[in-house]
Formats: C-alpha cells, sequence, structure tokens
C-alpha cells in the first residue's frame, strides 16, 4: 500500500497528535480526579492531627514529619557525595578509565529499582548494623537511591558555567579549591538546587525503598532511630487495606500537591539558569 | 610545595574518594545481595529455583517461574503501549511542534515522571481495574492492567531519552532530506529516525529496565496470585512484588528465597543498563565522528 507523500503526512500528523494529547489527558486526568476527590478531604485539621486508629481517623500529621525528616536526611547524606562527585568529575579530571567506572557505576545504580534498595537497606541497615526500622535506615537508603539524580544534575550545572570565569579566578590567582568554591559553585548554584529539588520529589513518593527501611510506625519520630510512616506509605496502606478511602485521597492529594510545587519551582530555576549562560 | 598546594593535593584527594562513593555503593549492594540470595539458590539447585512452577515458602518449595514469566509478560504490555506513545509524543515535541508549543509539553510530560508510583497504582485500582472488570469480565486485576499502569509509567524515560537521541540528530541531515522534497513525515521516518536509532533502542531499554523493577503500581493493580497467567485478564505476580508482598513476615530460608529473587531481578537490570549503556555510548562515538 502506497499513499500519496502528501496524505500519509497529514495522515501520520494526525494521528502522533492524538497520541501525544492522549498522552497529556491521561496525566491531566490523573491530576484533577486526585484533586477533585481530595480536595475536599483536605482541611488544616487533617494536616495537624495525628492518625487515630491506624488512619481510619484523624489526619496524617505524623506521616507530614516522617516524610519531611526522611527526605532531609536523605538530602543531607546524598548532597555533599553528589556534588563532590560532580566537582572531581569536571574540575579535577579528564576522560579516562577512572572516570568512565564512576560514570557507570552511578547509571547503573540509577537504574536499580527501588525494591533492591529496599532490600539492600534492610539487610544492611536495618539488621546487620542494628539501626533498626528507623529514620536513620531510611534516611541512608534513600540518600543512596537519589545520589545518581544529584550527580548528574550538577555535573551538567557545573559544566555550563562558561570556561572565562575560571581563566579569570586563575588568573587572579586564585587556587582550582578557591576557583571552585568561590567562582563555579556559585554560578553553578540554581543548577544543583533543581537536582536538590528534583531528588525531594523522588523522595517523597518513593514507597518500596522506604517501607522496609524505616518501617510504618505511626508515632512522631523523636530520634534518628525510631521508625516512622511516609505519606506514600500511609496511603499505600489506607488504599491497599481499604482502611479509609477518603482518607487515601486526601494523602494522596497532598502528595500531588507536593510534586506539583517540586515540578515548577524546578522548571523556573531551570529556565532562568538556562537563559542566564546561553 | 606551599601551602596552599599542599591543601589543593589533599582537596583532590578528598574529591577522588568522593567521586568512588557512587561504584563503592553498587559494589556493596551487588556484594550484600548475592551474599544473601545466592546459597539458597545452590542449595536446593539453581534450575529448581528458575524454572520450577510451585511457590510454597512453607514447604521449602520455592519454584520463581510464574514471577519470572510475569514479569515478563507484563514488561512486553507496557512496552507495547509505552514505546508507540513515547515515540509518538518524541516525534511531536521535536519535528511536528512550535517551540511555544514544545514549551507547554515537555514540562506537562516531565510532570508524569514525578508523579509517585503508588498513585500510578492507586489510579489504576480505582478507575482501570473496575473498568476492565466490567468490560472484559475476569478479576480486573490483571496482566492487562498491570501493562497499562506501566505503559503510562514508562513514558517519561522513553519520551526523555528518545527526545534527546533525536536532537542530536545533525540539522544537516533534516534540512538535506527536506531540500530533496521529502515531506516531514518521510524525513522522521527515513532519516531522522535511523539516525536516532541507537538513542531511541536505549530510551526503550532503560523503559524495559523500569517497567521489570517498579513495585508498588503493580502490587495494586495485578493481583499477584502465583501462577502463569493464562490469558490478559488472569492476575499475575511479577518478581518485584513476590518480594515486596512477602518481606514483611518472611524468615529463615524464606526470606533468603526474596533474596534469591532479588537477584535475579537485579541481574536482569544490570543486563539491561549495560546493553543500553553500550548502544548510547555507541551513539555518542558515531556522532562525533
Amino acid at each position: 500500500m502506497s499513499l500519496d507523500p502528501r496524505t500519509s503526512q497529514r495522515v501520520a500528523r494526525a494521528v502522533l497528535w492524538t497520541m501525544t494529547a492522549l498522552t497529556i489527558a491521561v496525566l491531566l486526568f490523573i491530576i484533577f480526579f486526585i484533586l477533585r476527590k481530595g480536595l475536599p478531604v483536605l482541611s488544616l485539621e487533617f494536616l495537624t492531627k495525628n492518625p487515630i486508629d491506624m488512619g481510619k481517623e484523624g489526619g496524617i500529621f505524623s506521616t507530614v514529619i516522617g516524610t519531611a525528616v526522611l527526605t532531609a536526611l536523605a538530602i543531607l547524606i546524598a548532597t555533599p557525595l553528589g556534588v563532590g562527585t560532580a566537582i572531581y568529575l569536571t574540575e579535577y579530571t579528564w576522560e579516562n578509565a577512572a572516570t568512565r567506572i564512576i560514570r557507570f557505576g552511578a547509571e547503573c545504580l540509577a537504574g536499580i529499582p527501588s525494591i533492591i534498595f529496599g532490600l539492600f537497606g534492610f539487610i544492611l541497615f536495618v539488621t546487620k548494623l542494628g539501626f533498626g526500622w528507623s529514620i536513620l535506615s531510611g534516611g541512608l537508603t534513600l540518600a543512596f537511591m537519589i545520589l545518581p539524580t544529584i550527580i548528574r544534575t550538577s555535573e551538567e550545572a557545573i559544566k555550563s558555567v562558561p570556561a572565562a570565569y575560571r581563566q579569570v579566578s586563575f588568573s587572579l590567582g586564585g587556587t582550582k579549591w578557591q576557583t571552585v568554591t568561590r567562582v563555579v559553585l556559585p554560578a553553578a548554584l540554581p543548577g544543583i538546587v533543581t537536582g536538590i529539588i528534583l531528588s525531594i520529589g523522588r523522595s517523597i513518593g518513593e514507597t518500596a525503598a522506604v517501607i522496609f527501611t524505616a518501617g510504618s510506625a505511626l508515632r512522631i519520630p523523636t530520634s534518628l532511630f525510631s521508625s516512622s510512616r511516609t505519606m506514600s506509605v500511609h496511603f499505600y496502606i489506607l488504599a491497599r487495606e481499604g482502611i479509609s478511602m477518603p482518607r487515601a485521597y486526601g494523602t494522596a492529594a497532598v502528595l500531588v500537591i507536593a510534586i506539583l510545587i517540586v515540578n515548577i519551582a524546578t522548571y523556573t530555576l531551570m529556565n532562568r539558569f538556562i537563559k542566564k549562560y546561553s | 610545595m606551599n601551602r596552599l598546594e599542599k591543601k589543593d593535593r589533599l582537596i583532590r584527594l578528598a574529591l577522588l574518594m568522593v567521586a568512588f562513593s557512587a561504584v563503592s555503593i553498587l559494589a556493596v549492594i551487588t556484594v550484600f545481595m548475592f551474599e544473601q540470595g545466592t546459597p539458597i539458590m545452590f542449595k536446593y539447585g539453581i534450575k529448581s529455583f528458575l524454572a520450577g512452577s510451585d511457590w510454597y515458602p512453607s514447604e521449602k518449595s520455592f519454584g520463581l517461574w510464574p514471577m519470572i514469566v510475569g514479569s515478563f509478560y507484563v514488561t512486553l504490555g507496557a512496552l507495547a503501549i509505552g514505546v508507540p506513545f513515547g515515540l509518538a509524543c518524541s516525534v511531536v515535541l521535536t519535528e511536528f511542534s512550535s517551540a511555544r508549543l514544545r514549551r507547554i509539553i515537555k514540562p506537562v510530560i516531565e510532570l508524569l515522571a514525578g508523579i509517585p508510583s503508588v498513585v500510578y497504582g492507586f489510579m489504576g485500582m480505582v478507575i482501570l481495574v473496575p473498568f476492565i472488570r466490567k468490560t472484559f469480565g475476569g478479576p480486573g486485576l490483571s496482566v492487562l492492567a498491570a501493562a497499562v499502569i506501566l505503559g503510562i509509567m514508562i513514558l517519561p524515560t522513553i519520551i526523555s531519552i528518545s527526545v534527546d537521541a533525536i536532537l542530536a540528530v545533525p540539522p544537516a541531515y533534516r534540512e538535506g532530506s527536506i531540500a530533496l522534497g521529502a515531506t516531514p513525515w518521510q524525513t522522521v521516518r527515513m532519516v531522522i529516525m535511523p539516525a536516532a536509532r541507537s538513542g531511541i533502542i536505549a530510551s526503550i531499554i532503560l523503559g524495559m529496565g523500569r517497567a521489570i523493577g517498579e513495585t508498588m503500581a503493580v502490587i495494586m493493580v495485578a493481583g499477584n496470585a502465583v501462577g502463569v497467567p493464562g490469558s490478559l485478564l488472569a492476575p499475575v505476580r511479577t518478581l518485584t512484588s513476590n518480594i515486596a508482598l512477602e518481606m514483611g513476615y518472611a524468615a529463615g530460608e524464606h526470606r533468603q528465597a526474596l533474596f534469591a529473587t532479588g537477584v535475579i531481578l537485579f541481574i536482569i537490570i544490570m543486563i539491561l543498563n549495560t546493553i543500553a549503556n553500550v548502544t548510547s555510548s555507541g551513539r555518542k562515538r558515531k556522532t562525533k565522528a
């Protein structure tokens, strides 16, 4: 069958656009559906009261705190490692066997499913090192998971800082480290922050890696060693065990709003960063 | 050597150590997974682990065949949905849309990547599963439901990597084809796609890795019954759900068997990663030359 090229052009264009429109429609549907069902449940009380009776009643306060603490810990651990790796790869070396190994390692780490991170975190942190189901075990596991994202975005950010910045710093007698810390990093900061925000989004939404390392206690965590349930884990348990559908929708709405904020923040920062250097 | 130079040297050394963190973590994960998962495989025989079709952990029967097949079916289904839609979006984004539209569509698609997997699973549970039950019969919790949800979830991976691959095709190719009188669609089909092929293949392989590795969304829509599914509408259990469903209470050999499941998953993912890595580095070399 051979169509006239003009007709096939028109048909292809129509089909491809329809498929793209469908994809966008699915996404918009997910977001609107969750918000429509979940927003009516949301209230200050829902956000500031602890779950009662396994989540049948009450709010989600302790899980909001759990999510925040766990995410903060993961970012605190992964950022220095990720940014350090990116600085080394861009400023301190050239392409060689070592950088290829580092990059391959980071890429492989990025492809490992979260359930494997969960198993690993469980066996190493929870049992072998004796941290138990805790913020510490969960935070370390999440940190390992988001490390590749931070490495990649920081590397791109540092690479896009114009070479002239470095040359000027060197010509003024700056050492390598002075140049990196006082010239390159400040210039690359928006790009690096973008990576961190993306990782925050990933940590907030993660379930499989967290449920086996941080556990699912509903109390407000009091130390690094207390078990804590995140919003995603709470949402999963509420929905799967049918504990309370309205509260599941409410929690989902909070998750979706958090992800929307993360994406908008990333997008604005990225645009500003790109405008500055191109 | 002055004080500053000495300091710089120390810093370089410290950074080198930090730079190996990702590789070290990968190595530690590999060691732990194999240490935990392989002894039991050798104890009962690798063949009975991979090819056995009975999974009764309490009776020391650990056959993973149904889960391996289950993961394979679900992933294949996800690709059948994700690849055509993903490539359609990539082509529209790069070739068929104005810069202004692209600025709107791209972040919207990136948003798909940010939505937590539990939310996808939940949508599948409350919308897709009842829909399948009513329209096609069966329990609704099925291979089909899992394939559709995963197909949507792998879209961002496929789109972002193939968009990069298409954008990396030198503009001269496109201009040459159009100058010869080809329509944009002919140019896409005969010039752009073949030139971006290795990147597109890498995007599909990485999407496949994502589909095989996804856990929570699959658990919520797949039904999780152990057994090779007989049809698209039959429930299915994947390797990942096998781990997540039983990890909470497993102990002793049962727990080790779950780690063995993890080892098999890990090996599959590493093979896929390596293939994707090799194909995309081949592309880089080609465009440089």
